[in-house]
């Protein structure tokens, strides 16, 4: 009991059930171990693993972002576009037409960010609102773009070795994911940005009297968010190959899915990157889980909806226990 | 050493008017909205001539003159003028609501002033911010206000200047400085623990060890010591001398009389927004500092309770909460007299009378109300018994700041036919009702029954806490510490509520930590140690010295405070 509860300290029941859920995959449903199965889960949580990061800095200030999704949709599109007009014009440098649809896809998720951050700081809108309107913003202009339709043409090495392309026997997303985490991880633990943005989600008037910019703190959050979601969004276009405006993702509602599994307060000041990498990818595991076991897409998600508030509600519960004795 | 600390021992007059406002910088927050007022002028007036010639004078350390500050509906202060030299502790005194913790707050740099000229060392200061103010030597302590609970101490210790290069934290030196200030200043706080788990006073500790991090040259201390023992107050008393005589100038806000006597060189009195008058400290006699306080005269601050003790109308067998903040505790109170619990902090007399509402889980244990068992209580139930509870934390708890006072008032009653039929409200009904409790009866000022309660201070918005209970039968009042954070004339409103309950039969529960309270109004006491009920006073028995005995009976240390190794 004693080190049960030491374990819950060092992080809730996420990594127990994450090991749990592995070790009956592993005996119940051999073909989880299956090579392809492994890339294809590392691969996906990897998306959600990026997602996460930048929704669980936003929900450490006290906000959230409904907006990931239509920055994903978004990015793709810019980048899809600028990197086929591009091919029009140098034919022959396809990794500078990379590199400049990369930028400007990484410069559109920037932009939704930016307007995300200032409106919230400096307008004073609420976090729903700002994000909702910008989700809508963005995605009509993704629509309006594309009229709705697939771009393709982008240059095959960015399909080929990023998008599909295994390095050293692993999918590219998961070395990127993994460098995000590792980011991630550094700013809130070594440096003064991260303790900033937690003082602010912590106790915003605290911060402002011990002279922290709360404003800029709160914009920097929100603009990496969506620069997040770009880099996300610039993986999963790589990956189907086109640019599309409606991608069909729905990396909104799982990233801060991911985020409150993991622990993250939606009240604000709380949460550990590491901790949101394993809410992500328990949630592939699930979803992946249920398609071993060839549940009904539909029973799916109502599983998955069940899931995150149990999870959710067992962690109140304890904290709550623990509290008052 | 001055007539004010002479005094201190008489009867009526050595008052101690502990455990003050923690509402008090929060009604400032509130209400003031920092982010905001940043876009207000701060106009100081470059006319004024004569504030520059007199600002020349060696030792002024700060100069403030007709300083303004309105928040929406209220002015907080009124062409205030404010002198600090160094070397010297300047107290002020004043109601809550008065407009000490607007002023602190200006000068702290949290919101600039409306108006009125600024001189910091004889330069004049516009535009000060939080950070701006840290710089140049003005550290602020506020009432925990400035932690964020969810991270170490350490890091709150830095929060705002965190050392480091390019953005990246130099961990190690921090924790090392932060060891360095704890000892100084004689505080055994571990950095690294989290200030979501430390006591009240331990949070304290750190609020003011966030101020001493950097070199100091005005310091600001906002009631210090209210949540402090004895020794640590003591200590910290000390220290605040130390700093005196090495030229720092301190701005101190007390509501303890015999504290300001201890440590004042002068005190300025606020009334409304309003300077009363500055004093030095050995001018005046204590009871002369709270009529200018108050206005009016203060003459006896208990009044006489007539205790006509009647049938047991609660009663309490064996409660043993799921928490085990209470264990098998036991006890009654009757119609028409005052039931007091003492006991210290975190001692589990809170969590009695919560769990008799029906706020804390029950494991085991009989709760019965004018005999009748009640199984699970909840508020609902319990109001509808004609039980009602108090609760401690206002603003968290008791208060929605945002709506009017009327709302507040009637809030509790809702399901009661006077209120509302089938769900639908009868307002003339519950304006008519209000108005007479919260008017008539408990002089809530102003007498605006429509305004949002965010205006009034701390007094009156216990006062329309305590209109619920008047505004439907109840028969038993639980009262969780009914005067903290509220000032000498509207405690003494309270007391004579209390008085007026008591003589029409009510039964009245008292949890309190000021033993003052507790002895001037119980009739009988019961002291709590450690979660348990460990003695009933009454009669001859019930003296400061019984109680007190009790609190510490086979201890060797204070409960809950295993650090605090000189008590």
């Amino acid at each position: 009991m004693r080190r049960l509860s030491q374990a819950y300290d060092s992080g809730g029941f996420l990594p127990i059930l994450l090991v749990c859920t592995v070790v009956i995959l592993s005996l119940f449903a051999p073909r989880f171990l299956a090579l392809q199965n492994v890339i294809n889960v590392l691969r996906t949580s990897s998306l959600l693993v990026i997602a996460s990061s930048g929704q669980m800095l936003v929900l450490i200030v006290g906000g959230f972002d409904l907006s990931v999704d239509a920055a994903v949709a978004l990015t793709s599109v810019i980048t899809a576009l600028v990197m086929v007009d591009g091919g029009h014009v140098f034919p022959h440098d396809p990794a500078l037409v990379m590199a400049l649809g990369i930028a400007a896809g990484l410069l559109s998720g920037a932009a939704v960010g930016l307007t995300n951050g200032l409106c919230v700081a400096f307008l004073r809108v609420s976090p729903f609102m700002v994000t909702l309107a910008s989700m809508s913003v963005a995605t009509g202009i993704a629509f309006l773009l594309t009229s709705g339709m697939p771009i393709y043409g982008m240059p095959k090495g960015f399909v080929a070795q990023f998008g599909r392309g295994l390095w050293f026997g692993l999918p590219a997303s998961f070395y990127i994911a993994a460098a995000v985490v590792a980011v991630v991880w550094m700013i809130q633990n070594r440096m003064r940005v991260g303790r900033h943005i937690h003082a602010i989600g912590g106790n915003v008037q605290a911060a402002l009297v011990s002279g922290v910019r709360v404003k800029s703190c709160l914009v920097l959050a929100y603009l990496a968010c969506s620069l997040l979601a770009a880099i996300a969004g610039l993986a999963i276009t790589a990956e189907i190959g086109s640019g599309e405006a409606a991608m069909g993702t729905s990396l909104t509602l799982e990233s801060i899915a991911a985020a409150v599994i993991a622990g993250v307060s939606l009240k604000g000041g709380v949460g550990r990157v590491e901790m949101v990498a394993l809410g992500a990818i328990f949630l592939v595991m699930l979803t992946n889980a249920m398609d071993l076991f060839h549940v009904d897409s539909k029973i799916q998600v109502i599983f998955l909806g069940i899931i995150v508030v149990a999870v959710v509600a067992l962690d109140e519960s304890v904290k709550r226990r623990r509290r008052l004795v | 050493m001055t007539v004010l600390s002479r005094r201190a021992g008489g009867p009526n007059a050595a008052a101690e008017y502990g455990q003050p406002a923690a509402d008090d910088v929060r009604e400032a927050a509130e209400t003031g909205k920092p982010g905001e007022a940043k876009s207000g002028p701060t106009s100081a007036s470059d006319s004024d001539e004569m504030g520059r010639t007199t600002c020349r004078e060696t030792d002024a350390l700060l100069k403030l003159r007709g300083i303004t500050k309105r928040f929406p509906g209220v002015v907080a202060l009124e062409a205030v003028d404010f002198d600090l030299r160094r070397d010297e502790v300047h107290v002020l005194f004043g109601e809550n609501g008065a407009g000490k913790s607007t002023l602190i707050n200006i000068v702290a740099g949290t919101f600039p002033p409306d108006g009125g000229r600024f001189e910091f060392q004889g330069q004049e200061i516009s535009h000060l911010t939080p950070h701006r103010a840290r710089t140049i030597g003005i550290s602020p302590v506020f009432q925990e206000f400035s932690l964020v609970p969810d991270m170490t101490i350490e890091e709150n210790l830095f929060l705002g200047r965190e050392r480091g290069t390019g953005g990246l934290l130099a961990r190690k030196a921090m924790r090392a400085r932060s060891r360095e200030v704890m000892a100084e200043l004689g505080f055994d706080l571990d950095p690294a623990a989290r200030v979501r788990g430390l006591s009240r006073a331990h949070q304290q500790m750190v609020e003011i060890a966030k101020a001493f991090l950097t070199e100091v040259r005005l310091l600001i201390l906002d009631e210090p010591t209210a949540s402090l023992t004895e020794a640590e107050a003591a200590k910290l008393l000390a220290l605040t001398g130390q700093l005196k005589a090495s030229g720092v100038g301190i701005i101190y806000v007390s509501h303890r009389i015999r504290e300001i006597a201890e440590i004042a060189d002068r005190i300025t009195v606020l009334r409304d927004g309003h300077k009363v008058a500055t004093v030095r400290a050995g001018d005046v006699t204590d009871n002369e500092l709270v009529e200018l306080m108050t206005g009016r005269q203060v003459s006896v601050l208990f009044p006489e309770i007539r205790h006509t003790p009647g049938e047991r109308a609660l009663e309490v067998n064996h409660l043993t909460l799921a928490n085990e903040a209470v264990r098998d505790a036991s006890i009654y109170a009757r119609a028409g007299e005052i039931t007091g619990i003492a006991g210290l902090a975190g001692c589990g007399k809170s969590e009695l009378i919560r769990a008799i509402y029906g706020l804390e889980d029950v494991r085991s244990g009989e709760i019965r109300i004018h005999g009748r068992p009640v199984r699970r209580p909840t508020p609902l139930t319990s109001l509808r018994a004609g039980v009602c509870y108090f609760p401690s934390d206002r603003v968290a708890e008791g208060l929605a700041l945002q709506r009017p006072v009327r709302e507040n008032a009637s809030m509790a009653g809702l399901d009661l036919p006077a209120f509302a039929v089938r769900g639908v409200l009868r307002q003339k009904g519950e304006k008519r009702l209000v108005q007479e409790a919260v008017v008539r009866r408990l002089k809530v000022r102003p007498p605006a029954i429509e305004r949002i309660l965010a205006q009034f201070s701390g007094g009156n918005r216990q006062k329309v806490l305590l209109a619920r209970g008047l505004i439907r039968d109840i028969r038993v009042f639980l009262f969780d510490e009914p005067t903290v954070g509220i000032d000498v004339g509207a405690k003494t409103e309270v007391y004579e509520l209390m008085q007026g309950l008591v003589k029409q039969g009510a039964a009245i529960v008292l949890v309190s930590s000021e033993l003052p309270e507790i002895l001037n109004l119980s009739h009988r006491v019961y002291v709590m140690q450690r979660s348990q009920v460990v003695a009933e006073l009454a009669g001859v028995e019930l003296n400061e010295q019984r109680v007190l005995s009790h609190y510490f009976r086979g201890e060797g240390t204070i409960p809950g405070r295993p650090t605090s190794a000189d008590t």
